[in-house]
């Protein structure tokens, strides 16, 4: 029997006319499709379309298809459905996958309408007028109290706590050193200080080198608690306990052994060479009490910075958010079905969980109903893909969004979901040296900061065609979004009118 | 179409209307009382600010007689509504005395419904019992008569003051209340411009809860947000036009949390980050990026220009880049705020001072001493 | 008293009109009556928030308005002199073409928005967004000039034309409010006494005055003085700074193609 039954997803074809054999697309390769003898050879077989060939070509002699080899359709079988088994049919185990859901399952933003300020309500120019954008994250007061200040004026008597101030809504969601390289870390702190935000190391701690960025980091305490010291929590300002993830809600993280180099190694403090193993639960967190012992435990070691918790979106999401705010959380993570990841099982990935725009909705309204909403400051991640997406949440209820997924893009990743291998030849998921040498920080922090300034931009072009001029205005104002072309239960559930009415 | 088609129509497709229009307001600081004559009058220069979909007024000072008694106007679409609403009232009131509405029939305002007034006071054992103020539990009562007794619509619920709205030209509404026979310190108008279907009586302004009554000219494109806050804390939003959350937002800040009406004002018409940036007190600052952080849902945007009335004064507010226009002047006690300067000379013709406030600069009169 | 128009007419012929309680689309028409019945010089009395007064007339004729005039004072208008011996409401000189509008007192919001020519004068304060998208085109020149002070937004948007602005007045506000001149591509904006930094639009820079704006400051300064009744001995046109645009495409480069 031949090694595989699993025909080649890609083709890569070579034009021989064009080839000046430069070799380039050699070296660049991470995943070894090419060799050279004589000529240019392709292993279809190993290519993942992630372009890096086809970008470094000087000649534009590469062209990767889609392999054009017929299959009998099938509604319910779908090819990827075959081929999975005849994968694990050949080798047993679970089939792993990088980045976000990649099955056609109902995108709600793409079934939201915003609205625009027509006559009775003048739209606002903002490239001329004031459009602020500014977002606080943290612990609200119900109330503020203030007293007279003998000059005709008042002062405030109880002060607000601990806030992150952010300069636009959108953050940079966490993703560990060790399943990205130190580089993109390096990116996204620098960006982040550039933009005003904040980044989040993810679990796999904080390089000692990028301590300056401390004004612009949120150090993640997960559950293998990896590079977790008094001075890595200090080293942010704020703390998130990483409860779940949207990309593999309910199970652990496994980083193996070959993406821990001696950096990553000091920086998790693990040896070298062995695996790193999230475990599935904290194991200090067995009930909603043993979270706000932890949330505590962190406060008292930081100094009372806020503390974020981040979940994934799960069934029952608002009657967890509810207890997370009353467990003396500041900031909830809401991390959607489609959120991206550096490994996980392709089965978890891509049925568990629900939609970040739902978990969203009813965590907004649960909390307003009891009462608690301004306890807690909430972020919406999990596939956010442009401005629109980030209107659409804020308008939702979020407070801002998290982008992991398109943070990566914008450095050059192709979605080509092969981050687990090790061998992204962006330099991105990798820690192969020859590899993370190819992005170049300052370079990335640059695609990052005109990226972000994009959506900032294109949001604040939203904000003043709905007539407001300030993010406070749209945030959690279901009114302004109509749906389109869902069903009525959807519409009920996330509190949105149908368009026409 | 009659009050009790609308009303239902409104209250079924849950349309929020929104209201533009003419705002007129004076209020004598010295406490001396005036005929509504005058704000009528005050009225019909700006009438084309309105298109005769609603009207009103509110005056205050005008109950000498039921100074310490929650009045209150209750408009019922048939006998039936009052009844039923009546027992709720005796349920949890002491009505000291109830009336029909003087009113002067004028072919300008078309199928009125049946207008009462009650001068009353929570019953002492209720109150007892509900461990709640007065004032919270008129609240509150109000809130449960306006959405569950079908058919009826409490307008008006402070003490000795009073708000009379229809659907018709303000001049027109004036006459049919017979607002010339009162004599208040306080007068505010309104006249307006609903821009969708015809307007329903309890949708016209000013718009009231407790002594708390707004007129408004623009739309509140945070309304959805807004509306949401309140609901945090009890207030229903009913009415399906968004001056609501202007008066509910009022009542929150100034008499529930107790901050002064200027630090509302700097809540509702927020100044920029750019200035609160560059303000050199730290402890104003610190003052304002709080304000900012902790009522950010509060912020109301989108063009605004109102005039609240409240038992001891009146405060005009324009929104913070002043999309509606907003107009005051003085003239010895008196202090007037309108939308047109001309709805001011009609009757102040020689005022001492004129001027447009800033975009979010409250102006305030209050009265002075024990009135 | 309205100066008579610079045409040469060949004689004045002068009406009084009591405007009093008289609704604005009788007066409106009965103003259009008098102009075709010849009258060069109408005088309405008692005039108090009637609105569209002046608007879209095409005549070198003289109005003059004792009383504040409603909202839209001269919109559209197209030739004749407008003077109010009063305050103004908002709207005045809207999409205005030619003609000149004298307000012996303050002004409101949105003073001509669009204007394409013509003059309009303002002895005292002036609101918000004065002088958006003010346009000008080869001789049609738009010139505002406000004795007072002035709000938010002055010369939002300006495309062409002159905005003057004397800061005159007793008390210590600012001259003007923030985020003058944002987005102007287009026109100069003179005032008196450079404006705090913090104040201007990212579009704007400050200029130091040119032989020509100086010849064009004295003839416009010396017409506003005399038309709006104002003491000119104490303004002297070297106090004046130019505002300008840094670039006619100040948007160049937000877009990605």
């Amino acid at each position: 029997m031949p090694g595989t039954l699993v025909p080649s997803e890609f083709v890569v074809y070579i034009d021989p006319e064009r080839c000046r054999k430069c070799k380039r697309c050699v070296l660049n390769c991470g995943f070894g499709a090419f060799e050279f003898k004589d000529r240019t050879i392709a292993d279809s077989s190993k290519c993942v379309a992630c372009h890096r060939c086809v970008v470094f070509c000087p000649e534009e002699a590469i062209t990767i298809a889609r392999n054009p080899l017929a299959f009998r359709d099938h509604p319910s079988w779908d090819v990827s459905l075959r081929k999975s088994i005849w994968r694990q049919a050949a080798t047993p185990g679970m089939i792993l996958t990088g980045m976000g859901n990649d099955l056609p399952w109902l995108n709600i933003f793409d079934h939201l309408l915003i609205d625009a300020c027509q006559v009775t309500n003048p739209s606002i120019d903002p490239l001329r007028e004031p459009m602020e954008l500014r977002t606080y994250l943290g612990r609200k007061p119900d109330r503020l109290e203030v007293e007279p200040d003998g000059n005709h004026g008042f002062r405030l008597k109880n002060k607000v706590s601990n806030n992150i101030k952010l300069e636009v809504p959108i953050i940079f969601s966490g993703m560990s050193y060790g399943s990205v390289s130190l580089n993109v870390h390096r990116a996204l702190a620098i960006a982040a200080e550039q933009l005003g935000t904040v980044m989040n190391t993810g679990e796999g701690g904080l390089h000692e080198e990028l301590y300056p960025y401390a004004d612009h980091i949120i150090v993640q305490c997960a559950s293998g608690r990896f590079g977790v010291h008094s001075e890595y929590l200090n080293a942010g300002v704020a703390v998130e306990i990483k409860i779940g993830q949207g990309a593999k809600p309910g199970i652990g993280g496994h980083l193996p052994g070959e993406k821990i180099g001696s950096e990553v190694s000091s920086t998790r403090m693990i040896p070298a060479g062995t695996d790193a193993l999230s475990p599935a639960p904290h194991h200090d967190i067995y009930s909603i009490e043993d979270l706000r012992q932890l949330i505590y435990a962190l406060k008292e070691a930081t100094g009372y910075k806020p503390v974020s918790v981040k979940i994934a979106a799960v069934h029952n999401v608002a009657a967890i958010a509810s207890g997370i705010a009353r467990a003396g959380a500041d900031i909830i993570y809401l991390d959607g079905f489609r959120g991206g990841t550096g490994a996980s099982p392709a089965v978890i990935r891509d049925h568990v969980g629900i939609p970040v725009e739902i978990a969203l909705a009813v965590v907004d309204e649960q909390l307003r109903k009891e009462g608690i909403r301004n306890l807690v400051s909430i972020i919406a991640a999990g596939g956010i893909r442009s401005s629109a997406d980030v209107a659409k949440a804020i308008a939702l209820g979020a407070d801002a969004v998290g982008i992991g997924t398109a943070a990566l893009i914008a450095m050059g990743c192709r979605l080509c979901q092969k981050c687990y291998t090790g061998n992204c030849s962006w330099g991105i998921a990798t820690q192969r040296p020859e590899l993370t040498g190819r992005l170049d920080p300052d370079w990335g922090a640059e695609r990052l900061v005109n990226l972000v300034n994009s959506w900032s931009t294109e949001l604040q072009e939203i904000l003043g065609a709905l007539g407001v001029n300030a993010i406070e205005s749209l945030r959690g104002n279901r009114e302004r979004l109509r749906s389109l072309g869902l069903d009525s239960t959807t519409t009920e559930i996330l509190d949105v009118k149908p368009a026409g009415r | 179409m009659t009050f009790g088609d609308q009303y239902k129509k409104w209250k079924v497709d849950d349309f929020k209307v929104p209201s533009a229009c003419g705002l007129s307001g004076f209020i004598s600081q010295d406490g001396h009382l005036t005929g509504g004559d005058v704000i009528i009058e005050s009225m019909s220069v700006i009438r084309d600010r309105g298109n005769g979909l609603g009207g009103g007024f509110a005056g205050y000072g005008i109950f000498p007689k039921y100074k310490e008694h929650y009045a209150l106007h209750i408009m019922f679409e048939d006998a039936n509504g009052k009844s039923r609403c009546e027992e709720l009232l005796e349920g949890s009131l002491e009505v000291e005395a109830s009336e029909e509405m003087p009113t002067k029939p004028i072919p300008q305002i078309q199928d009125p419904p049946l207008l009462w007034r009650y001068f009353a006071v929570p019953r002492r054992e209720k109150l007892a019992a509900e461990g709640a103020g007065a004032d919270d539990f008129m609240v509150r009562l109000v809130m449960t008569i306006n959405t569950t007794v079908p058919g009826t619509f409490v307008f008006s619920s402070g003490k000795n003051m009073g708000v009379f709205k229809a659907v018709g030209f303000a001049e027109d509404v004036g006459e049919f209340f017979r607002i010339p026979d009162y004599s208040a310190h306080t007068w505010i108008g309104h006249g307006r411009f609903p821009t969708n279907t015809p307007g329903w009586w309890g949708g016209a302004h000013p718009f009231n809860i407790l002594d708390w009554a707004v007129v408004h000219n623009g739309e509140i494109s945070s309304y959805g947000i807004n509306k949401r806050y309140l609901e945090m804390f009890g207030y229903h939003c009913t009415l399906l036009t968004d001056t609501e959350v202007m008066a509910y937002l009022f009542d929150l800040l100034v008499r529930k949390q107790g901050l002064p009406l200027s630090i509302a004002c700097k809540i509702l018409a927020a100044p920029f980050w750019k200035d609160i940036d560059e303000e050199d007190d730290p402890a104003e600052k610190e003052l304002l990026e709080s304000l900012r952080m902790a009522y950010g849902s509060a912020l109301v945007n989108g063009p605004f220009a109102v005039i609240v009335g409240y038992s001891r004064g009146m405060v005009g507010l324009n929104d913070r880049i002043k999309l509606r226009p907003l107009v005051a002047a003085y003239k010895d006690d008196l202090l007037y705020v309108s939308s047109e300067e001309s709805a001011i000379r009609q009757i102040c013709p020689r005022p001492d001072r004129v001027w447009a406030p800033p975009a979010g600069q409250p102006v305030i009169g209050e009265l002075k001493g024990d009135t | 008293m309205a100066k008579e128009s610079t045409k040469r007419e060949p004689e004045v012929k002068a009406v009084t009109v009591d405007a009093k309680g008289v609704y604005y689309r009788e007066l409106n028409s009965r103003v259009r009556e008098l102009i075709d019945d010849g009258y060069t010089e109408i005088v309405l009395d008692g005039v108090n928030g009637q609105r569209y007064i002046g608007d879209g007339l095409t005549d070198k004729v003289n109005i003059i308005i004792n009383g504040v005039p409603g909202n839209d004072l001269g919109a559209f208008m197209d030739g004749p002199t407008l003077t109010v011996n009063d305050n103004a409401q908002d709207g005045v000189g809207n999409t205005m073409n030619s003609g000149k509008i004298v307000v012996r007192g303050h002004a409101g919001d949105v003073i001509g928005y669009g204007m394409r020519g013509g003059r309009i004068f303002v002895s005292g304060d002036v609101g918000y967004r004065v002088g958006i998208h003010m346009k000008s085109y080869r001789e049609q020149v738009p010139i505002i000039v406000a004795g007072g002070k002035a709000g938010d937004f002055f010369g939002e948007y300006m495309a062409g034309g002159v905005i003057v602005l004397l800061g005159l007045g007793e008390d210590d506000r600012p001259m003007v409010g923030h985020y003058m001149g944002t987005g102007m591509h287009g026109g100069a904006i003179y005032t008196r006494g450079e404006p705090a930094h913090n104040l201007l639009g990212k579009e704007v820079s400050v200029f130091s005055l040119e032989d020509d704006d100086k010849k064009l400051l004295g003839g416009i300064l010396s017409e506003f003085c005399e038309d709006a009744l104002i003491d000119g001995s104490g303004i002297d046109v070297s106090d004046l700074v130019k505002l300008r645009p840094f670039s006619h495409r100040p948007y160049g480069s937000k877009y990605v193609y």
